[in-house]
């Protein structure tokens, strides 16, 4: 370890350590620290990306693909459901694994790494810009210096809010979610599930996800405002005891999903924000694997261009180049999210049924989101949106 | 005191009355994420209530997915 860095990244999920590795690419010292014990590690996710989302950043391998998909399913409250069919569209990843090697690319790249490593505090200059972080590590409080540092702290992100930015999410836009890897789950092994309703997961969906050999990845979040009358573990409790009773419980966790738009301000002096921490979630699929690895490249990079131009207000380029990119694709996907998560229970079911009727080699993502339209026609400009630009 | 300090002071309604069972808790971070106060603090396995900022406005208690913080009207012993 150095006694100072470039850039120091806070937190090693998959934004991290993108934002290390294309950091650490051209040239600059980079350090990642990482307050568990390991990397990847506990899992909290649905785990399910698009192959494009994966294949920006490193090469597909069967050792973190739990399963390959190539359908999705969509069941109304009345259980009808609607088959929409994909050549390989995405996965189902083993994300202990695949965080694992994504932070072995940043390593490749020449960042250093150390877990175990709380970070509790920043450092200022005089004139109050961020010149380093606070840790505590084997118990002894520490300091290092840096001239940037990079917050990919997930949902319960301090960081950002030392360094000054508002960062605080609204109760009603955290998906508190739960989700368990159960065995002896019989459905397809190449589907993604989607339930919706307000009996199985209100204002968002309830998911199962197949991981191979029957295992299955299974949720659903639920928004403060949901969650102030019944939480996310009552719903799964309540699902899985009517569909699959007798299902063997591997592993059960809870987690966050902050579904909304990104923040106002993702940089400062000093400061940047990625993935989760910036609220780069798409905010209408609750996926931030993909989103959260872009936004930590573009963080990556541009903080090192700012270090090796000796210039650091370039950092503050990074707002627009993450807007222009994806984060105003979210505003739009958000304005979706608020008019699909309140359709009533008859609205999916008449959705669904009108879905049916096209032949399921026509079906599209975007044909059934412009059949969801024609019941909710003030969505329509949104929705053009998304499938023409 | 600092003015933020002033401000949390003064918001309080008295006594600390949010509560988190720490054996059940799942260290997901869900509460820290929605306190608007940072008056939660969370490492890999450890979370506590930072007494003097906390409001007890509760919106943790309501993001918590497993129901492990509690709205306690008796008020709670601070950490």
């Amino acid at each position: 370890m150095n006694k100072e860095y470039d850039i120091i990244v806070v937190g090693a999920g998959p934004a991290g350590s993108m934002a290390a590795r294309f950091a650490a690419e051209r040239g600059v010292s980079v350090l990642m620290l990482e307050k568990d014990r390991d990397v990847g590690y506990p899992v909290r996710c649905g785990e399910a990306i698009s192959k494009a989302g994966v294949e920006e950043f490193i090469q597909s391998d069967d050792k973190w693909i739990a399963s390959r998909i190539s359908k999705f399913s969509f069941n109304a409250p009345d259980g009808t459901e609607v088959i929409i069919e994909f050549g390989e569209a995405g996965y189902v990843l083993e994300r202990r694994i695949f965080d694992y090697e994504l932070a072995r690319t940043a390593a490749e790249a020449g960042a250093d790494i150390l877990t175990r490593a709380y970070v509790n505090g920043l450092l200022f200059d005089s004139d109050g810009k961020v010149s380093g972080v606070k840790y505590e590590y084997n118990g002894e409080q520490k300091e290092i210096k840096s001239k940037i540092v990079i917050a990919a702290d997930g949902v319960e992100s301090r960081v950002g809010r030392w360094a000054g930015l508002k960062t605080h999410i609204d109760f009603r836009d955290m998906e508190s979610a739960v989700q368990i890897t159960a065995a002896n789950i019989p459905v397809d092994q190449n589907t993604l599930y989607f339930y919706f309703g307000k009996d199985v997961a209100p204002n968002g969906y309830f998911w199962i996800f197949p991981k191979g050999h029957n295992k299955a990845n299974i949720g659903l979040g639920v928004s403060g405002i949901i969650g102030k009358k019944k939480s996310a573990q009552s719903f799964l409790d309540d699902f899985m005891n009517k569909h699959y009773p007798n299902a063997p419980v591997l592993t059960k966790i809870a987690g966050g999903v902050p579904c909304s738009v990104t923040l106002d301000k993702i940089s400062g002096p000093g400061i940047m924000l990625v993935g989760d921490a910036a609220r780069q979630v798409n905010p209408l699929s609750g996926g931030g694997i993909a989103s959260g690895m872009i936004g930590g490249s573009i963080a990556g990079r541009i903080a090192a261009e700012a270090i090796k131009m000796n210039k650091l207000e370039h950092i503050l380029t990074y707002d627009k180049a993450w807007h222009d990119r994806l984060g105003k694709r979210h505003e739009t996907f958000n304005r979706i999210k608020e008019g699909i998560y309140n359709f009533s229970d008859e609205k999916f079911n008449s959705i669904a049924h009108s879905v049916l009727k096209i032949p399921i080699e026509k079906r599209t993502l975007g044909k059934v989101f412009t059949t969801a339209l024609m019941n909710n026609p003030s969505l329509l400009l949104d929705i053009a949106k998304v499938f023409v630009i | 005191m600092s003015d933020s300090e002033i401000k949390y002071r003064m918001a309080k309604t008295g006594k600390l009355m949010i509560e988190i069972l720490p054996d059940r808790c799942d260290y997901c971070g869900c509460c820290v994420g929605v306190c608007p106060e940072d008056a939660i603090e969370l490492k890999e396995a450890e979370i506590f209530i930072i007494d003097p900022r906390c409001t007890n406005c509760a919106k943790c208690v309501w993001s918590c997915p497993i129901e492990v913080i509690k709205f306690n009207k008796e008020g709670v012993q601070a950490h």
